[in-house]
């Protein structure tokens, strides 16, 4: 984890209010582990005044055809337009000066030795929720494992990166509340049919705390060994200011047992997380 | 002073006999323990390290929302979660005994009683080399700002405070109060070695989408840029009603605003929201003090400190 100012190199509007900001990004394809995210400041000046947390979507090397330039190592942020800050970042261009904080926070866990092979794995994204699963689906191929991708979303515009999961050979099913792509209903259900057919040995979500809830009870009663990925609101990154806290499996009032999204997640495996105190009340 | 033979400036500041190589430190609160900064800056270049507030026992804090950003500026509401004393003392000092920087404790109590018992178990631990008492946290019903508005009832909790200690005794004032020359005047009566000031201001942001307040604490603490000249004028003031050191907060995010804080005369500055911000902010503006000073021919930091025309 280091902080460094680099460079856009592209923002592109993906689907209706989703974006992809493309970022140089020195030595983050050695460096990141799938589920790890980055601090983004976008300006020098005090609006916004804090970064903002986003989940690594995917890391590479760009290599543009005859061009004498050098192979240019960047990192791949997806962002859903929700406020001032995601608005101010819709303006960024190709060449505008960034800082970076990252990479950050503990990523996904499957198999201890890169020699494993870490068994199949079952994804499920909640809209904006795939980003930080592409890399995991990436990784997990790379490893011998089966993957599966579960993507639920309001709307079919909703529903993003199916491309680019297919293309790694990844099957994918999709849920649209408004059944405008892919079977009409929550994915959860996809989920609930998905683990009674078939003994996944891991089940990695990410999406809204509602859709986790549930996919946690699901798993729990499929015995699925679950890991989730969550969002929160951040001022540091780094395990200072305590903002971004989440109730820890011990929690109670006399014993706080708090964890930091920031420094303990933003993975978590499901048996950290206190389910029954509602992680959702806290969300509202 | 020292004679600075490469004609670097001399930035070192006495705190009530406390010795720091300069005015720079982190707010309490915004910089953890020291070790979550450790990847990102040299401890070492430190003037000194205010840990995180801590009380007698373990604190869970408030509900999240927990923050929320506003114009040039923050909210915070953390309630003063922490790990409590015990804890404090057998985990989270021990990396700081490992670093010279002198470490300022800051503390709390959610009563009288637990204020002084703090204070006393803080004697006991070694590496505690000043202690910041906070009477001034707006998150919390009990602790914190019942003890910090009122003159009488902080001086009554200094003085017990300062019967306990061997150390310096920093005292972390209150913006939020009518007259903060007159809570400067009774806590240095009272027996404050150093007073701190300002701690955040009370603030409120609302969500009108959702009809609701943005933080699950209904208000919270504003820092940021947005207070730096509400802190200026309080620094400004309780430097003109004491004669005890004062320690400039509010709003530092460059070399300049920090230089604004000694020219009124803060002794020393603390750091807060620039270090979530940008977790090397105090590097870069140590660096930008001296450039400063060496452009300006101060050869001295006590050659600027007070030194408004």
């Amino acid at each position: 984890m280091k902080d460094i100012k680099t460079t856009v190199l592209y923002n592109r509007e993906m689907a209706p209010g989703y974006y992809c900001l493309g970022i140089a990004a020195p030595e983050y394809p050695a460096l990141s582990q799938a589920g790890q995210f980055v601090m983004l400041r976008i300006t020098h000046g005090y609006d916004p005044l804090l970064r903002r947390p986003f989940g690594i979507f995917r890391t590479g090397v760009l290599k543009e055809t005859n061009s004498q330039l050098p192979p240019q190592e960047y990192m791949e942020i997806v962002y859903k337009v929700v406020g001032h800050g995601t608005n101010l970042m819709t303006r960024l261009n190709p060449g505008d000066e960034v800082g970076l904080l990252g990479p950050l926070g503990q990523g996904f866990r499957f198999g201890s030795s890169a020699a494993d092979v870490p068994g199949d794995a079952l994804l499920v994204g909640g809209g904006i929720g795939v980003v930080p699963l592409f890399m995991l689906a990436q990784q997990l191929v790379d490893r011998g494992a089966g993957v599966r991708l579960l993507l639920g979303g309001r709307s079919c515009s909703d529903i993003l990166a199916v491309t680019e999961f297919e293309r790694l050979g990844v099957e994918t099913y999709v849920a649209t509340d408004d059944g405008t792509l892919g079977e009409e209903g929550l994915v959860t259900r996809v989920l609930e049919r998905k683990l009674s057919k078939y003994p996944y040995a891991h089940v990695f979500a990410c999406g809204p705390m509602p859709m986790l809830h549930a996919v946690e009870q699901i798993c729990t009663r499929a015995q699925a060994p679950l890991q989730v990925s969550l969002e929160a609101l951040m001022a540091c990154g780094v395990g200072a200011c305590l903002g971004c806290v989440v109730k820890g499996r011990e929690h109670s009032a006399h014993h706080p047992d708090y964890l930091c999204t920031c420094k303990q997640g933003p993975v978590f495996t499901a048996r950290e997380l206190n389910w029954s105190s509602a992680t959702g009340e806290e969300q509202k | 002073m020292s004679a600075h033979t490469d004609n670097k400036p001399g930035l070192e500041v006495d705190i009530a006999g406390l010795k720091l190589k300069n005015p720079l430190m982190p707010a309490s609160g915004t910089f953890g323990y020291g070790e979550e900064f450790a990847p990102y800056l040299d401890l070492e270049q430190l003037g000194a390290i205010v840990t995180k507030g801590v009380s007698l026992l373990p604190r869970a804090g408030n509900p999240t929302p927990r923050l929320a950003e506003t114009p040039a500026g923050m909210l915070n509401a953390i309630g003063l979660q922490n790990v409590g004393i015990e804890e404090f003392a057998a985990q989270k000092i021990e990396f700081l005994r490992s670093i010279s920087t002198p470490v300022v404790v800051n503390f709390f109590g959610n009563t009288f009683e637990e204020y002084v018992e703090v204070a006393e178990r803080l004697c006991e631990i070694e590496r505690v080399d000043a202690v910041e008492l906070n009477i001034s946290c707006p998150n919390v019903k009990a602790g914190g700002i019942v003890f910090g508005t009122d003159p009488v009832t902080a001086a009554r909790v200094v003085s017990a405070v300062r019967a306990k200690l061997r150390v310096p005794l920093i005292v972390k004032l209150s913006p939020n109060v009518t007259d903060i020359a007159l809570m400067a005047r009774a806590v240095e009566e009272a027996g404050a070695d150093a007073i701190s000031c300002i701690n955040t201001l009370t603030g409120m942001a609302v969500d009108i989408e959702r009809r609701c307040l943005h933080l699950a604490n209904g208000t919270g603490g504003l820092s940021g840029p947005a207070i730096k000249p509400v802190a200026l004028r309080m620094v400004h003031q309780v430097v003109n009603s004491v004669s005890i050191p004062v320690i400039g907060i509010g709003g530092i995010m460059s070399a300049e605003d920090a230089l604004e804080f000694l020219l009124v005369g803060a002794t020393a500055v603390q750091v807060g929201t620039a270090n979530l911000v940008n977790p090397g902010a105090m590097t870069g503006i140590l660096t930008g003090i001296e450039t400063f000073f060496m452009q300006h021919g101060i050869e001295d930091i006590s050659d600027w400190i007070g030194s408004l025309r």
